[in-house]
């Protein structure tokens, strides 16, 4: 017998999968436009704003505005990488050289199956969390996930067989193992301190740490100290300045991808900004709340489909501000040295998380145990 | 002879060492500038004030008669460092009302676009005040032959220009009131 619910199942995951790396992608896009808008407004300049479609550039007040926000520019910024010639450069190995910009895009698409972003009310009373695979151990897929990206890096600059590609990559992996640590462990306490005795939070699930500060203290306010720590290896995760290693372009003309050109330039851009999207969004639902309200308030939206969109809206927005936040502080401050970076890293916010840690060990270990 | 004095540094308080603080009135100064008027011109839509005394393209300029100032000396031609300039001397036909005071008039007048380097010796050293560097600033053609400037082209774009010059007409008028020299 056919097994038509299975299909319809499969189908509509498939269905929702798309529509999610259309919405990531998008975002990811429009991240480059916001880049470039901000960065100007912060250089008192006013940015791409000629750009436009035919169409839509006649509308009277509207098409105005839309050119002057360059929302068309992502569009031709695509159309060119796609259509420019694609050049391999005759000293590279080519397999690898082909391989990279897929190595490093896939993990950047990867971590998001696991982002939830909402939730449904559904009738009989239950809640869905949105998202396209309920993981319980959602955080620690996405932390094995996302550092594979590094892969990508140093496959592009090993393979592009030339000197400023290869210190690239050599720093990117260097600077990503180091900052894995302070991430992984600025992240325990966290789990610590929502999967307490008693309330039946699985340990590792990404929605039941967004549902524990639900009319709750955000666990920004409770970690602060984690939080910044987060923070600061998010930003040497996702190769963004103050720690952009790998592609420092005053000393290594291009950094890893040097050697690339045309739509594979364009897949590694895509990813670098698909990694902000998601580390944006992890940052989200581990310390600003995720889609509810503000800390101590609850819900003021009612439960139904509303609720929902509203919900979702309130996360993107949070989402978006970090992505700004990514590109205000790029335009704020100046780029490390490569020693300090690695000093930073390794003396500075390893034994900061590190303590940070056995803290929070002892605080939750004094707080939980049994009142006699 | 001055005094060398080494200015000892505060220790860094425990706040500044971390950096944060820093950081924060960096972000500050960036956001604020996010808001302040912009410095770019929407170029072909907008276009810069040009100052006086702006050195643009050559043009050839009429006096408030209307009259062709040029009389073909050649002087321009002759100093003009990387020889943009080409004068074809013409005379003025006898028997011209207007045009009595002179005897010569180019017959054509040629500045190469692309050899000119804008120095303004032509101007300085026109003794009729014929030829002036003008606001016009950008050039383009398709052609090398587009770019080299006719005399028609010249006048075009040189228009009229009031004698800026203790001279000529205002000389004349002077001299009748009776105040010349």
């Amino acid at each position: 017998m056919f097994d038509f619910d299975m299909l319809l199942m499969v189908g509509l995951k498939f269905l929702f999968a798309l529509l999610m790396i259309g919405a990531v992608m998008t975002m990811a896009g429009y991240s480059v436009l916001a880049e470039r808008k901000v960065s100007a407004w912060m250089q008192g300049r006013v940015g791409p704003n000629r750009t436009v479609l035919p169409m839509i550039g006649h509308i009277p007040f509207v098409g105005k505005f839309l050119q002057g926000l360059g929302m068309f520019q992502p569009l031709a910024d695509g159309l060119k990488f796609l259509f420019k010639e694609e050049m391999i450069p005759g000293h590279v190995n080519k397999f690898y050289y082909n391989l990279a910009p897929i190595v490093a895009l896939v993990p950047a698409l990867t971590t998001m199956t696991v982002l939830p972003f909402g939730e449904f009310f559904a009738e009989d009373g239950r809640t869905i969390p949105l998202m396209l695979a309920n993981l319980e151990v959602g955080i620690l897929f996405v932390l094995a996930v996302s550092s594979l990206g590094v892969y990508g890096i140093v496959l592009a600059g090993w393979s592009s067989n030339s000197k400023y590609p290869f210190l690239g990559g050599i720093r990117s992996s260097a600077q990503m193992i180091s900052y894995e640590l302070a991430m992984g462990l600025s992240l325990l306490p966290i789990f610590l301190w929502v999967s307490e005795p008693g309330t039946g939070a699985l340990g590792l699930s990404l929605v039941d740490i967004v549902n524990s500060q639900n009319d709750r203290a955000w666990l920004l306010l409770v970690q602060p100290l984690s939080a910044l720590i987060f923070l600061i290896a998010l930003f040497a995760e996702t190769n963004r300045l103050p720690f952009d290693m790998p592609e420092s372009e005053t000393d290594l003309v291009g950094g890893f991808h040097t050697e690339y050109g045309g739509f594979k330039f364009g897949i590694f851009f895509v990813a670098e900004y698909a990694h902000i999207v998601v580390g944006s969004a992890i940052f989200t639902i581990i310390f600003l709340g995720g889609w509810h309200f503000l800390p101590w308030i609850a819900d003021p939206w009612p439960a139904t489909w509303v609720g929902t969109l509203l919900g979702i809206g309130w996360f993107l927005a949070k989402t978006i501000f970090l992505i700004f936040f990514f590109i205000w502080v790029r335009w704020t401050i100046p780029r490390f040295r490569y020693d300090q970076v690695m000093n930073l890293g390794w003396t500075k916010l390893l034994p900061l998380a590190l303590i940070n840690l056995i803290f929070y060990v002892l605080l939750v270990t004094w707080l939980d145990q049994p009142t006699t | 002879m001055a005094k060398t004095v080494v200015l000892q540094r505060k220790p860094l308080s425990l706040s500044e060492r971390t950096y944060l603080p820093q950081i924060v009135t960096g972000l500050k100064t960036t956001f604020s500038n996010m808001f302040k008027e912009k410095v770019t011109l929407q170029y072909p839509e907008e276009k810069p004030i040009i100052p006086k005394n702006y050195r643009g393209v050559p043009t050839l300029v009429k006096d408030p008669n209307g009259r062709e100032k040029c009389v073909s000396c050649q002087l321009c031609e002759f100093v003009c460092p990387p020889k943009a300039i080409r004068i074809t001397p013409g005379s003025v036909p006898e028997g011209d009302e207007e045009r009595e005071h002179v005897e010569k008039a180019p017959q054509e007048f040629e500045i190469n676009m692309l050899r000119c380097i804008y120095c303004g010796y032509c101007q300085e050293v026109c003794p009729e005040e014929a030829i002036y560097l003008q606001d016009e600033y950008s050039s383009s053609g398709y052609t090398r032959e587009e770019m080299i400037n006719n005399k028609e082209k010249l006048y075009e774009l040189g228009g009229t220009l009031p004698d800026s010059h203790y001279k000529w007409d205002q000389k004349k008028t002077a001299e009748d009131q009776g105040n010349g020299h």
